[in-house]
């Protein structure tokens, strides 16, 4: 269970991240915040900006009125794991387009969490099983 | 590339702002809603006034919608019955669910009282109810 503060602090530092990747076109950023996805999905408690939130910023404020599950930070960080990891290599392969769409993608997603809290998970999962009948392969909760 | 990626961020920024807005100006509001399903398929108990939760595996809030239900149903006289949504897809489809968490109100007699998208707070539920009691 999280302070659901540590991930909305690490959508923002993801949203600056991007955006700066995104002005100066480098894919290094963006594999750098590949990295930064792929750790938090592995374990969130390895997540780089989470481990800034509770050194820096949990400190610093009142404890958490509330606590929210891993398991859909770790299902969102993987997706931002892949759109960073395509962004990155459209950006080292020469295809500078995919680059930014890839990146614009991660970009809506961590604003959208950093600013609204809004659940991207959320509002597409249920949509895309709709559409393709299928689930996708991942981790869920056993007690169902 | 030059200034392309500024504007896209930019752009992108723009964009996803307004779509928070319109998504913040809608959750936790009861919207009419009129189908005719079968509810009792889904466990709806009939004869009681039912808050019918469809949940996703990586859905935070969804977990919000719960503890509220939740607490509302222990304090009152209506049940909180929660679906796993995309193992009812039949449903899904039928009551034209896209997004999780989405709540319906379902009457006494089994019909649809209205339905909510997002998180509500307990405010919001009361009055939900309140429409359905009136």
């Amino acid at each position: 269970m999280l302070d659901p503060r540590g991930p909305r602090f690490a959508a923002a530092l993801t949203t600056v991240v991007v955006l700066l990747a995104l002005t100066f076109s480098s894919g290094w950023l963006m594999l750098a915040q590949a990295v930064v996805f792929g750790l938090t999905a592995f374990s969130v408690r390895l997540g780089p900006y989470g481990l800034l939130y509770r050194w820096l910023v949990a400190p610093r404020l009142s404890p958490p009125a509330d606590l929210e599950p891993a398991a859909p930070v770790r299902f969102a960080q993987t997706v931002g794991l892949v759109f960073a990891t395509v962004s990155a290599i459209g950006y080292f392969t020469g295809l500078p387009v995919l680059g930014i769409v890839a990146a614009s993608f991660a970009l809506a997603a961590a604003f959208l969490n950093a600013a609204f809290g809004l659940c991207l998970g959320c509002e597409v999962y249920l949509a895309y099983r709709r559409l393709v009948g299928r689930p996708l392969t991942a981790r869920v909760p056993a007690s169902r | 590339m030059g200034l392309t990626g500024l504007f896209a961020g930019a752009a992108v920024l723009v964009a996803a702002l307004g779509f928070g807005l319109f998504h913040r100006s809608r959750a936790g509001k009861l919207v009419a809603a009129r189908v005719v399903f079968d509810f009792a398929s889904l466990g709806v108990r009939p004869g009681r006034v039912t808050l019918l939760q469809f949940s996703s595996a990586f859905c935070a809030p969804c977990r919000a919608v719960r503890v509220r239900c939740a607490s509302l149903a222990s304090s009152s006289d209506v049940d909180h019955v929660e679906v796993d949504a995309e193992s009812h897809l039949d449903a899904v489809r039928s009551l034209n669910v896209w997004k999780t968490p989405t709540l319906f109100i379902i009457d006494a007699s089994g019909n649809v009282a209205g339905r909510i998208q997002g998180v509500p707070t307990l405010e919001q539920l009361r009055s939900a109810i309140g429409v359905v009691h009136a």
